[in-house]
């Protein structure tokens, strides 16, 4: 397990690596420097932006400052907007998005689960197709579209609900709905046919005819190793809620760290897109990360197999 | 027990000879004709497709919507570009059957153009990752090994990146426009066909009649192409019926941050993202057809690939 955890560490440094460098060069390959857009400076004043940006210094020695800030997690100031440093930006912006980010996560892992399991009991019934009629819909349906439908009918027509921002609970609603139903879908989706799939095993039947109750039968024999493929997606479903989340922020006007990356792409504000890509990605690679772990703490056949391959 | 009592009286009735009893002529012919009429793997799947009521209604879906696509900015009175200030923001008519924009435009026209650009996006960037994801996917589950090894962990690398993440870094350097969302959606987009296709290849290089191609000689080349891809087109077409849906998505998603097709081009994810502007406004229709195309066309992919994935699944056969 320690030698399986060591490997993986060691991949994450390397994509984390990857993805770093990448963002750096893309940057860098952008013809023109932020500074000869829009303001008309004069040289010496572009030199010396240039200078306390270190855009003069050669490729090499910008990617070792660059390599230098990343690790210390500094990305300096942001470049349009010269009274903030990204890190300010991120510390402002990470709370409301986490925020955002775990509700809605939460929201689609109980309820898909839960949808999941009657589909899968009430297997072929009424209720198995509403179910994954709803679900097929939920990934069908794009969250920006669900959001303003959601915004149209309960916000404007039927003014139950706050029609933005982020300030109360009741503000959360919308949003959470808009961002959590994908998710919810694929999860009900997957747990319904993990779920259909265990409950023909043998041991299903050996608790059956222990006598055991329905409910004991599913949530302490059933549904342990149904949820296990579920697990497994949980790495990419926290990345699609991340990246929904720029725009479920920029519709909702809530103030997080997606919208400080829309804006900062639509603005070209180079500090603050690498500081935010390289703060998402962090984010991202140590959840897929912890869900490898996780899949190998909670089955065991993983565990032995990675020894016999190691 | 009443009936095989019954069954061992008749047997042992003194009153019927022996030498009444003789064997019927076997008729060759009779015997080895095939009842049923043999289906191929192929049509078999076919049949299984037919009897899913869902995925047949995606795929009548899907062609309505090519066939709309191409044929839908020709019906429509209006052209794609042609703007007409006396007639801003219309609700639908008869005139303009889906109203008109802020500048006057024919909304279903637009919609229709819209179609031909996410439509062509998708299919498209799922062709790309056709073509490298089995390239290098058959290669690596065919050699195996240490170049299995080396090539998969680039795979792994890539995998773990967030893709929208990168394909928005990619927009953002090449600037907006058709064949950067393309271009970015195929750097990361045939990682996941690639894996398909090396494990599938990985499971049928050691089934015997490789090993009889391999006997005789055939060049590695043409093992791959006529003994291991056609064993594998199942799991690539499901594969491939996914990643359509998600490219349309992807799409939709940059030109709605504003990084996808730009005006006066239309494109399903722009409509909806000027549409949105205006919806607190009552100009509900500037949003509903785009949104609606949208949801419609990526259920139908949905569909139509849940119902490949059981027709195509030989597990299932019946």
């Amino acid at each position: 397990m320690t030698g399986y955890i060591i490997k993986r560490l060691f991949a994450m440094i390397v994509t984390l690596w990857f993805i770093i460098t990448l963002t750096f060069f893309l940057m860098h390959s952008i013809p023109g420097s932020p500074f000869n857009e829009e303001r008309n400076t004069s040289e010496a004043v572009q030199r010396n932006l240039e200078k306390f940006y270190h855009l003069d210094e050669p490729l090499y020695v910008q990617y070792g400052m660059y390599l230098k800030s990343v690790v210390t997690f500094d990305f300096g100031p942001s470049i349009k907007k010269s009274s903030q440093t990204v890190n300010e930006m991120l510390g402002r912006g990470f709370p409301v998005s986490f925020e955002l980010g775990i509700v809605t996560l939460i929201v689609a892992v109980f309820s898909g689960i839960a949808l999941g399991i009657i589909a899968a009991l009430r297997h072929n019934g009424i209720i198995d197709y509403l179910a994954m009629t709803i679900a097929v819909l939920g990934i069908s349906v794009p969250n920006f579209v669900l959001a303003t439908l959601l915004i149209q009918q309960l916000a404007v027509n039927l003014t139950i609900l706050p029609v933005a921002t982020w300030s109360s609970p009741k503000h959360m609603i919308l949003p959470t709905l808009a961002l959590a139903t994908g998710p919810m879908a694929i999860i009900a989706r997957l747990t319904r046919s993990s779920m259909l799939e265990v409950l023909t095993q043998d041991y299903i039947k050996t608790a059956k005819a222990k006598g055991l109750s329905p409910v004991k039968i599913v949530f302490k024999h059933a549904l342990r190793n149904a949820l296990l493929p579920v697990v497994t997606v949980l790495g990419s479903l926290a990345a699609s809620i991340l990246t929904g989340t720029f725009v479920i922020e920029k519709i909702f006007a809530i103030p997080g760290m997606g919208k400080y990356f829309v804006e900062s792409i639509n603005t070209r504000d180079y500090p603050v897109i690498m500081g935010t890509t390289v703060f998402y990605s962090t984010i991202l690679i140590m959840m897929l990360f912890l869900v490898d772990i996780a899949y190998g703490v909670l089955d065991p056949r993983i565990k032995l197999h990675k020894k016999e391959g190691s | 027990m009443e009936l095989r009592k019954q069954h061992d009286n008749h047997n042992l009735a003194p009153d019927i000879p022996d030498d009444w009893f003789v064997p019927k002529a076997k008729d060759q012919d009779e015997a080895e004709a095939v009842v049923r009429p043999s289906l191929s793997y192929w049509q078999d799947a076919w049949r299984r497709l037919l009897k899913n009521k869902l995925a047949m209604a995606g795929l009548f879906f899907l062609i309505a919507l090519a066939f709309m696509a191409i044929f839908g900015p020709v019906i429509s009175p209006h052209s794609v570009s042609e703007q007409s200030l006396a007639n801003q923001n219309l609700p639908p008519s008869s005139k303009y059957w889906f109203g008109t924009d802020e500048l006057g435009r024919d909304v279903f026209a637009r919609t229709w153009y819209g179609a031909r650009i996410s439509l062509f996006v998708g299919i498209v960037a799922a062709m790309i990752d056709f073509a490298i994801g089995v390239i290098y996917g058959g290669i690596a589950g065919y050699k195996g090994g240490r170049t299995d090894n080396s090539m998969m962990r680039i795979v792994e690398i890539l995998y773990g990146l967030p893709y929208l993440l990168v394909v928005i870094l990619i927009s953002v350097v090449m600037g907006p426009g058709l064949f950067t969302i393309i271009f970015a959606l195929s750097v990361t987009g045939w990682v996941g066909m690639a894996r398909i296709v090396r494990g599938q290849v990985l499971q049928i290089k050691n089934y015997e009649f490789v090993l009889a191609s391999k006997t005789f000689g055939t060049k590695t080349s043409r093992i791959i192409k006529k003994n291991l891809l056609p064993n594998t087109m199942g799991p690539i077409i499901v594969q491939m019926t996914l990643t359509v849906p998600s490219a349309i998505f992807a799409e939709a998603f940059l030109s709605f941050l504003g990084l996808g097709i730009q005006p006066p081009f239309a494109s399903w994810g722009s409509m909806a993202n000027d549409g949105l502007s205006t919806i607190l406004s009552g100009h509900w229709w500037r949003l509903f057809f785009p949104a609606f195309f949208i949801s419609l066309t990526m259920f139908s992919f949905n569909v139509l690939g849940d119902g490949l994935q059981d027709a195509l699944d030989p597990k299932l056969r019946r």
